[in-house]
């Protein structure tokens, strides 16, 4: 090629990923940064009104927040939900993909996109749908339960079953999405395999352990790593169902983010919480990374 | 065998079922007059279906007015991101410049990063601008779509190089080849591209309610977590708003789910 057609090339390539670029670098880029920086101000609703109250006060937000028991009720509450939730999403959301992936099932587009429906709707419709399923009188989840003789549960209003009721509503909300990702990994496992381990004589948990689960190990982790980064995002849940509460036993660490900075315009604060936020998703995601490697995953 | 099959395919629509539930639920109680769904057992389906609740919603509540607003900003943020994403997933995947590659593995990186980290710098910034409180402040983070790059951009990895030379040896502009060559080529791309958007801002809830400060400019989410926060009691009420928020979305993907499981998948292999 020319050299003038070269130097055509690389300027449309430079135009057609300049407004991208630019957009990124303001709206996403500069923001994140900058949040570094905010958190070592002590930027609050007087420095909003007039930018000369703002001061900067080095490691003092961190210092507050490691002092606050609420920023630790909601780093708690998080990590409850990464150690409970992921694996009971991860193991809700293979189950579903291995039944819509048995062969023996029928009009499976039917069930798969079924499964899905719950990922696309609204979260906050959904979730206001869920705050009445888990009404402690009225609701039809406590109905089903009275039927097997289980008494009713204050979900939503008792501080140790306020966690376990916001949980449901995201495993039912997000299982379809981990179970697409899981079912094209599982439909690379060579049907083979499975019927020789079948023959040989391995129940169906010995075949789960032994021949799906190995190869379809990375697969898990990136499920995994997913589910982790939407744990620790987790705010109109608890914004919509329980305002925090009850005893502020459902404020999640975004939540507490948020009322920091938009409740009481604490935006330096908040600024801190971002980033401390940050280090924990990149935090856990490299530790997965590295048992992954450890395991042979990847 | 056949005995496996039919215990097999009525265990998924079992499980099928538990899963639509709510969502049926929601529906049927959206029908019933006021006050009928607070019952012990609760009733699974209307008395006498009327669409009371609706009428009062977009009556007194003045719904309609929030659901022009979710309709525009999503439409508006679905062709703004296409409008900055398509050509520059393109031109990561096709077209050679200094510094591509190392910006792209920039951008890969950056996916890691939760938008909500900048959250309050980007308000600030917002501010500064004048876009606070404003259906452009809504929209803007749609704007800056890696995600949507690198969507764009696997997909572009099979055009043939071939293809775009032989244009160019026949004197087509760079302009030219990404229009009536490339685009045309992309069409499943940006429809799982342009679904993934809208769904995506009109689901959106934390961002719109931290920019949007005046209530007639409140999306459907924001509107719908305000409201449910006063009526507490207005159960059928409350059903028919979550109705109205989310059957708009939840039939735009049945209608093109196709293209959004195709393209989730590919999303998810960027590993």
């Amino acid at each position: 090629m020319s050299a003038v057609g070269r130097w055509r090339e690389a300027r449309a390539g430079w135009v057609m990923s300049a407004p991208a670029l630019a957009a990124i670098a303001v709206f996403f880029a500069i923001p994140a940064v900058a949040s570094l920086f905010l958190s070592f101000t002590d930027f609050d609703i007087y420095a909003l009104a007039d930018s000369g109250n703002l001061r900067f006060v080095g490691l003092q937000n961190y210092q507050r927040l490691v002092e606050n028991p609420l920023f630790w009720k909601a780093m708690g509450n998080t990590l409850w939900f990464v150690a409970f939730g992921v694996p009971f999403i991860v193991t809700l959301s293979l189950f579903a993909a291995m039944l819509v992936n048995s062969r023996w099932l029928a009009w499976r587009p039917v069930w798969r996109v079924a499964l899905f429906a719950p990922y696309v709707t609204t979260l906050v419709a959904t979730a206001v749908v869920w705050r009445y399923l888990l009404h402690t009188r009225y609701g039809l989840v406590n109905y089903l339960l009275s039927l097997f003789g289980v008494a009713p549960i204050d979900w939503l209003g008792s501080p140790h079953a306020s966690l376990p009721a916001i949980l449901i509503f995201v495993g039912w909300k997000t299982f379809g999405y981990n179970m697409i990702i899981f079912l094209a990994a599982l439909q690379t496992v060579p049907r083979e395999l499975e019927e020789a381990a079948r023959i040989d004589g391995a129940g169906w948990f010995m075949r789960l352990r032994h021949v799906i689960l190995p190869a379809i190990a990375p697969t898990v982790l990136l499920v995994s790593v997913l589910t982790v980064a939407g744990m620790f995002q987790l705010f109109a849940e608890p914004y919509v169902m329980t305002q925090g509460g009850p005893a502020q036993s459902t404020v999640t660490i975004l939540y507490f983010m948020y009322e920091e900075g938009f409740k009481w315009w604490n935006l330096g604060s908040g600024a801190a919480v971002a980033f401390l936020l940050f280090l924990c998703i990149l935090a856990v995601t490299l530790v997965q990374l590295r048992l992954a490697r450890k395991g042979g995953a990847i | 065998m056949n005995l496996r099959r039919w215990s097999i395919t009525l265990l998924a629509a079992l499980v099928t079922l538990v899963t639509v539930a709510p969502l049926l639920w929601m529906l049927s109680v959206s029908f019933m007059a006021p006050g009928e769904a607070a019952q012990f057992p609760p009733p699974l389906l209307p008395k006498n279906p009327g669409l009371e609740n609706y009428r009062t919603l977009f009556g007194t509540f003045g719904i309609g007015r929030f659901l022009a607003n979710s309709l525009l900003v999503s439409t508006l943020a679905t062709a703004l991101a296409l409008l900055f994403t398509v050509p520059a997933g393109y031109a990561f995947a096709k077209l050679r410049f200094k510094g591509r590659d190392a910006t792209f593995r920039l951008l890969v990186a950056a996916l890691v990063i939760p938008g909500q980290i900048g959250m309050l710098p980007l308000f600030l910034e917002l501010k500064a601008m004048g876009l606070v409180n404003s259906y452009a402040g809504a929209l803007v983070p749609w704007l800056a779509g890696i995600f949507g790059i690198f969507l764009v951009r696997q997909y572009c990895l099979s055009i043939p190089d071939e293809m775009l030379e032989a244009a160019r040896i026949d004197g087509a502009s760079e302009g030219q080849i990404l229009r009536q060559i490339v685009l045309p080529i992309l069409t499943p791309i940006i429809v799982t591209l342009a679904l993934f958007v809208f769904l995506g801002s009109w689901n959106d809830f934390m961002w719109p309610l931290i920019v949007l400060a005046d209530q007639d400019l409140y999306t459907l989410p924001v509107a719908l977590a305000a409201m449910s926060r006063e009526h507490v009691q207005d159960n059928e009420l409350m059903m028919a708003g979550a109705v109205v928020t989310t059957l708009p979305v939840l039939l735009l993907f049945l209608a093109l789910q196709r293209f959004y499981l195709s393209g989730l998948l590919t999303g998810s292999i960027k590993g």
